[in-house]
């Protein structure tokens, strides 16, 4: 039934929920959010705004600003001349192989770690969904990297896949795998990925479990009725259903994937060997803090914020489609 | 449950009991090593079952990493966040949904936007800004020239150097991360489904906005805190990439980075023994909350992430 209403707000503007459409009429008159029963009181709410503006301001919109004028400026070693020198800063650095490579790295890390997190976290919630005994378990149990710092996470595999100590690079070796992240890439890109993954697997299980609570039973149990077994009834019901969900993961995975994987880098690889792991955060941290090159890094910024602001505007639309679906 | 299916029952436990080892394996083994000597731990094959030394490791790593300092800056840096963030955050929330005023959606999409700019973006320039918290009102003056005014009133020269160093302080780590457009957004949502009629009648008893807030919406909101409060908690405690750049002082580290230390760089000295039973320490109070308090941590976040 729900879902024959929801098809029916895509089709028909009409069929919008009031409550968004109310929400959008009155966006016109920047009344949106406001409650009906308000106050008219012009300095009470600016104070009420001021700590967290005068931090946005502070921390925020000044260094963003300044980050956005030192990717246009070239500065000298000693800070006295400042040149304008337009996009050098950034030819040259998109010209840079290592860049370049830390653009790849960073594709096939982010890539590679979604798919590991929404693939592992997709099967454990369908699993938690179907099991009555010990349900709350096993969530228990995954849900426990939630609370271990990303370091940590990157310590703990950097220790299994340590080459001379690690107990799961000893079980490779007596595979006859030959393994050894401190000197080939490959092996630190898989060891930086999997940690990666492993921290994050909880994030997405907690929002496709609940997601899989929230699908009708009356729907599963019509589907039954006509003969479909739990297979079908997951992928042309439950599935749709999610969908949304899904795709709030998959962006949320990038956000985690592009930023916060910072500290496994720095704890585990260091970027290396070789620039196998150097993702283009980590790249940012390195040539403006280590190797001091602060045009470059400032172009590396901005170009990073165009990625978060791509990536905030498509977390926007999922809040848009749950106001008129009501997933 | 629809229909008996013994087989995929089966294999759903089976799932589950693989993903729960895959979580396990890792906290397993760093049991295992962080209760052996070096020697044990480099011997081969690897130690597979616990040793007995796993409280003198957490004594080496105690006093080693200088953990009791460490760990009690993580508290008072996690509490600190966790209470900064929900405070600024109603109070925002509250401005934003309650007040009619000139620049709201100003300052709606200041806060939203804010979302677009993640520390990692920002590194070099957010340093400068906690080494001299005061540089733009440095430049206010130095652009208004004031130094030369009041040099001009007194007959001297006068130069004005403005100067707020936050790093290796509490407040450093603390304050520039209280900013949250998540909770406020999160706070905002639950305001609109706070029943119109309350408001109405606050006003009609003629309390003010303050008042209202402190009585009336504060204590609809605790469920909200509360789950808000476990995320924040976990996040302030895992920090990473600030405590890196704002602390030189090693006193002034928290625990996940002094952690960092510890781990062996090299060959020549692996302690993986003692690198390992600190990682435990370390996770051990998030761990604990997240076990506790389960069913809050999956409402916080299934609720900030609409």
């Amino acid at each position: 039934m729900q879902a024959s209403t929801s098809l029916a707000e895509k089709s028909l503007p009409a069929a919008v929920p009031a409550t968004s459409r109310r929400r959008r009429a009155a966006g016109a008159g920047g009344t949106a959010g406001l409650k009906r029963a308000h106050y008219r009181n012009s300095r009470l709410p600016l104070l009420l705004l001021l700590p967290q503006l005068l931090i946005l301001l502070l921390f925020f919109f000044i260094p963003a600003v300044r980050a956005l004028v030192q990717a246009f400026v070239i500065t000298d070693p000693f800070g006295n001349s400042v040149q304008f020198v337009w996009f050098d800063n950034f030819r040259a650095l998109l010209a840079s192989p290592e860049y370049r490579d830390s653009i790849w790295v960073t594709v096939w890390f982010t890539l590679t770690q979604n798919v590991l997190t929404i693939g592992v976290a997709g099967l454990l919630a369908f699993a938690t969904d179907r099991v009555i005994r010990g349900r709350g378990l096993y969530r228990s149990v995954v849900l426990l990297p939630y609370a271990i710092a990303p370091v940590i996470a990157g310590i703990l595999w950097a220790f299994l896949f340590n080459a001379h100590v690690g107990p799961l690079a000893y079980v490779l070796k007596a595979l006859g795998i030959a393994w050894d992240p401190s000197l080939s890439g490959f092996d630190a890109f898989m060891l930086v990925t999997v940690a990666a993954a492993w921290k994050h697997i909880c994030y997405d299980y907690i929002f496709l479990v609940a997601a899989l609570l929230a699908v009708p039973p009356s729907l599963l149990e019509a589907a039954a009725v006509d003969g479909a077994g739990p297979g079908l009834r997951f992928y042309k019901i439950a599935l749709p259903m999610i969908g949304p969900t899904v795709f709030f993961l998959v962006v949320m995975n990038f956000v985690y994937g592009f930023f916060e994987t910072f500290a496994i880098v720095d704890a585990v690889t260091r970027g290396g060997p070789g620039g196998a792991t150097m993702i283009l955060v980590y790249k940012v941290y390195q040539d403006g803090f280590v190797h001091i090159d602060l045009g470059s890094s400032a172009a590396q910024s901005v170009l990073l914020m165009i990625f978060a602001v791509a990536l905030t505007l498509l977390q926007f639309r999922y809040v848009e489609r749950n106001v008129n679906y009501d997933v | 449950m629809i229909e008996r299916t013994r087989g995929l029952d089966i294999a759903c436990h089976g799932v589950l009991i693989l993903g729960g080892l895959l979580v396990c394996v890792p906290i397993y083994f760093a049991f295992v090593v962080g209760s052996h000597t070096v020697g044990d731990v480099l011997a081969v094959p690897p130690p597979w079952l616990p040793g007995r030394e796993f409280f003198e490791n957490a004594r080496t790593a105690w006093t080693k990493g200088n953990l009791g300092r460490l760990l009690f800056n993580s508290l008072v840096v996690a509490v600190g966040i966790t209470v900064g963030k929900i405070a600024v955050s109603l109070l925002s929330a509250f401005a934003i949904s309650y007040f009619r005023f000139r620049f709201r959606m100003v300052a709606f999409w200041l806060i939203f936007a804010s979302l677009m700019l993640p520390v990692e973006v920002r590194i070099l320039p957010t340093y400068e800004a906690v080494a001299n918290v005061a540089l733009p009102l440095q430049w206010a003056l130095d652009a208004l020239d004031v130094g030369r005014w009041i040099g001009a009133l007194t007959g001297r020269t006068v130069e004005i150097g403005l100067e707020w160093n936050m790093m290796n302080s509490y407040s450093g780590l603390i304050l520039p991360l209280i900013a949250s457009a998540t909770a406020t957004f999160l706070f905002r949502q639950f305001f609109l489904t706070v029943p119109e009629e309350l408001c109405e009648a606050a006003r009609i008893d003629g309390a003010s906005p303050l008042r209202f807030f402190w009585h009336v919406l504060l204590p609809l909101s605790v469920s909200n805190m509360v789950a808000l409060s476990i995320i924040l908690f976990l996040y302030g405690w895992n920090q990473y990439l600030w405590p890196l750049l704002f602390t030189t002082d090693k006193d002034m580290a928290t625990a996940v980075i002094g952690l960092k230390h510890l781990i062996p760089q090299s060959d020549s000295e692996p302690a993986w023994n003692v690198a390992m039973n600190a990682a435990l320490l370390v996770m051990l109070p998030p761990a604990l909350v997240v076990v506790a308090l389960q069913r809050w941590l999956v409402k916080g976040l299934v609720d900030s992430g609409k």
